[in-house]
């Protein structure tokens, strides 16, 4: 009973987290802000007697909805990706106090608190639902909520654009669930209660639709390329900690379809695992490519999320191949390395998004080409992002490099004989993908932080309050600890990971997961020194190489787009980018501008179109709507009849 | 005694709604339609317990009197104006009726029904005034008239559910009951802001709402 009643308490403290502010109570804020952290306290303790303790917990209750009943589960996967769907919310929520505070934005900051907390509360549902349509009721109000937040600012047409795009794809996405989930209850022959399936379920015919339509569904919500079109644009019109929570945490939901789909299966199809792995390659690589054509930093931000779950989705074709394999060594090391990367994933991308949210808050806008120099104005924030850019490109001591690690460990392990070729694929994109993200973030934070000001912005920047730097301070620190001992994860890893197959090893005996520590513990003092070293020799300040120019002006630095020029020249038949490249004449010529613009090719040359198209043919059903009310009971009349005519023939 | 020669009066009723043309008579003709199912339900029944009588007692106050008391009232307070001319004429709107009777009794010849109600006009009777009530609703332009034609259909549906009355009595009433005064009240409503928007009650007009 105890573990039920966290669970309950978590998810009613989280759901109510924004009514109190309803009130127009100045303190409305900060009552959310604990009550989201007691929502992550219950979570912590629920993950410790789960994760930890190996208790398992259920509660079931009556619903009057045929093929529903509220039946929760508390197995250890949805616990672990439970802790994260709290503990952010609740830094996010002490972020939000200063970031969209209700001085600053009186008219929609409550309505945005409520949502933030119900979707919250939502997320905590879906963690533990064990009945598809306690799941989808869950999903379709999380995906509502999550268009009302990203509309916060619908004085603005990208705004509307953007979340206008997100609610198609969310339900596109949902409708597709519902089809799979009619189908996966023929596998598993509980109804609609979630569980494994038979074997042999999923080679049929029904199996593999049912698969195909829930791995759409969920990738739509993960944002895993081609399906990420809604994503680039609703993270970049949403308010940060909006952007923070939607790409953290909600993305994960679908990951977490995803694992529920493994976990399901006992005997998946080897393509499976392929078809994962071929779009999770495709997608990291594409999405990354992207990331370096942005000029905008939240877009550039959402481009990495696309990445980073793709990265997931890699590890999760590790685990498939595995377990159709038998290679439970395969099933642990991709299964481990999805979810810690998720872990990572969901705590540093809100850091950086936080990030962006404080220059934002500072600049008053998030063009790359105006940024610049930032690290002077504000020094914390510069190096709280530099922090996350470090985990994020998962590089030692920050956590991002266990996660990716795992997967790494897995795919060798592969590829070895007996094992799954297809692994390389696997290995060769990773490799990519790592190069391309350092070359993504050493620009993000070079163009933003570094290099001089750039005049166009109207007045000196400012440091945001502490109340903003120092939640973010909190998410720095948790990711350093994870960076520092992951071996503490460990068990709550091979608990989450035991989840997915039968039978599988010790984690500890195929990672050494303690052993980061110790590279740490060597690295950071020789790191420090050599800090010390730099910073204690002769610098001096002068203007870098300046063409010859005799007054040199900021606008002359390296900027968003030429830093990155070669890279994007290289994904040019990608990324198709809009340029107008002006043609110099003569030897004074006038002055001239050079314009470049990276849309998202698959949304504006693929969906869009296809999306007209199809308007335009069901346009002809628009007769039907008459608008006379007559007509309408018409079509009743004419229904019954036809009814009539069915039964009695 | 069987109720048969109410239920042919009914289905008279209804044919004398479709033709006329003047909405203070249609509202009369509903209420005495409304009246007579009270008393098909008193005749249903040898005996008569407290239910039963409570039953034909709030039928016919809701429907023969309460409601059409309220649709006089609408119909005062309206500003006189020209009838307008409904969709379909009032020749035609009988031929359809008749029409609709001939299905209705083979509709009901053919429907699997206990063997105790095949003799009786209950069955053609019930779908009859269904086809009446959407007729109304669809041919008629006012909406005074769409809210009889409403009625006529809730009718309908009332003398099939009486059918049910010896198996689930009170539920099945309160839930006919129920659904239209929620239903009359919908239709009070819109009327009410078809009045005030456009100063007229013209339906017709309402397809400027439509985007």
């Amino acid at each position: 009973m105890v573990l039920q009643s966290l669970y309950f308490s978590a998810l009613l403290l989280a759901t109510l987290s924004g009514v109190p502010g309803l009130a127009g109570s100045a303190r409305g804020g900060r009552v959310a802000s604990w009550m989201l952290t007691g929502s992550a306290l219950c979570a912590l303790g629920l993950a410790g007697s789960v994760l930890y303790g190996g208790l398992a917990w259920q509660a079931e209750l009556r619903w009057a909805l045929p093929g529903a009943h509220f039946l929760f589960r508390g197995d250890p996967i949805g616990t672990f990706i439970l802790v994260p769907a709290t503990l952010v919310p609740a830094i996010l929520s002490f972020y939000a106090e200063g970031y969209w505070s209700d001085g600053a934005h009186a008219d929609t900051a409550p309505g945005l608190r409520l949502f933030f907390g119900v979707s919250v509360g939502c997320m905590i549902l879906l963690t533990a639902a064990a009945n598809a349509v306690l799941f989808l009721f869950g999903w379709e109000i999380m995906a509502i909520l999550a268009f009302l937040m990203v509309t916060t600012s619908d004085q603005d047409a990208a705004v509307r654009e953007a979340g206008w795009i997100y609610l198609v794809a969310s339900h596109t996405g949902a409708l597709m669930l519902f089809a799979g989930f009619a189908l996966l209850a023929l596998g598993t022959g509980t109804g609609f209660d979630l569980g494994p399936m038979r074997p042999g379920f999923a080679s049929t015919s029904a199996g593999t639709a049912a698969f195909l339509l829930l791995l759409g569904g969920f990738l739509l919500k993960a944002g895993v390329g081609p399906l990420h079109v809604w994503l680039p644009g609703a993270h970049a019109a949403a308010p940060s900690h909006v952007s923070a929570l939607l790409s953290g945490l909600m993305l994960k939901m679908g990951i977490l379809g995803i694992l529920r789909i493994i976990a399901w299966t006992p005997d998946p199809p080897l393509w499976w695992a392929g078809l994962l792995t071929g779009l999770g390659a495709a997608s990291g690589i594409m999405s990354m490519a992207f990331a370096l054509g942005q000029k905008d930093l939240k877009r550039l931000l959402a481009y990495s999320s696309i990445e980073n779950v793709s990265v997931i989705a890699l590890g999760l074709g590790l685990a498939l191949a595995g377990k159709s394999l038998g290679l439970p060594a395969l099933v642990l090391l991709g299964g481990a390395g999805a979810l810690f990367h998720l872990l990572n994933h969901a705590l540093l991308k809100p850091l950086l998004f936080m990030g962006a949210g404080s220059v934002m808050h500072a600049t008053g806008t998030r063009d790359l080409e105006r940024l610049g120099g930032l690290a002077r104005a504000m020094p914390r924030t510069a190096f709280l992002f530099l922090a996350g850019a470090f985990g994020i490109c998962a590089l030692p001591p920050l956590n991002g490099f266990a996660g990716e690690w795992l997967i790494y460990l897995g795919a060798f392990r592969a590829i070895q004989p007996q094992g799954w070729v297809w692994a390389v694929v696997t290995l060769a994109s990773l490799a990519v993908i790592g190069a391309l993200t350092v070359a993504c973030f050493t620009r993000a934070y070079g163009i933003v932080f570094l290099g001089e000001p750039r005049r166009e912005l109207g007045g000196p920047a400012h440091e945001s309050p502490r109340s903003m730097t120092g939640t973010m301070a909190v998410l720095a620190g948790i990711c350093l600890f994870i960076g520092l001992f992951p071996a503490a994860l460990g068990r709550a890893l091979q608990a989450a990971a035991g989840d997915l197959g039968p039978g599988l090893p010790p984690l500890g005996g195929l990672a050494g997961l303690g052993a980061l520590t110790l590279v740490a513990v060597i690295g950071i003092p020789v790191g420090l020194a050599a800090w010390q070293a730099i910073r204690k020799s002769p610098s001096s300040r002068s203007i870098t190489w300046d063409c010859g120019y005799a007054a040199p002006t900021a606008r002359i630095q390296y900027t968003a787009s030429s830093f990155s020029r070669m890279l994007t020249d290289a994904f040019r038949w990608l990324l198709l980018p809009i340029e107008r490249v002006p043609r110099i004449q003569g030897l004074f010529p006038r002055e001239t501008r050079f314009q470049s613009q990276a849309p998202d090719t698959l949304l504006d040359r693929g969906m869009n179109p296809a999306a007209s198209f199809v308007a335009s043919v069901l346009s002809w059903l628009r007769f039907l709507q008459a608008g006379h009310l007559p007509i309408y009971l018409l079509y009743v009349v004419l229904t019954l009849v036809a009814l009539f005519a069915w039964t009695l023939q | 005694m069987t109720p048969n020669l109410l239920l042919a009066a009914i289905m008279l009723i209804n044919f004398m709604l479709v033709a006329s043309s003047r909405v203070s008579k249609c509202i009369q003709l509903a209420a005495l339609q409304g009246g007579l199912l009270a008393l098909v339900l008193l005749l249903m029944h040898d005996h008569w317990p407290f239910h039963v009588l409570l039953m034909a007692f709030s039928t016919a106050a809701i429907k023969g009197v309460v409601i059409p008391a309220m649709l006089n009232r609408a119909q005062d307070r309206m500003k006189p104006q020209r009838e307008p001319e409904p969709y379909v004429g009032y020749t035609l709107t009988l031929v359809m009726a008749a029409a609709g009777t001939g299905l209705a009794f083979i509709l009901a010849r053919r429907l699997p029904l206990q063997a105790g109600n095949l003799g009786t006009l209950f069955v053609p009777a019930s779908i009859m005034a269904l086809f009446t009530g959407f007729l109304l609703l669809t041919t008629r332009k006012r909406a005074l008239l769409q809210v009889v034609g409403y009625l006529v259909l809730e009718n309908g549906v009332y003398l099939f559910s009486l059918l049910l009355v010896k198996q689930m009595p009170l539920l099945v009433e309160t839930g006919v009951l129920l659904d239209l005064v929620v239903g009359i009240f919908v239709m009070g409503i819109v009327i009410n802001h078809i009045q005030t928007a456009f100063d007229s009650q013209d339906t017709h007009r309402l397809a400027h709402l439509k985007d």
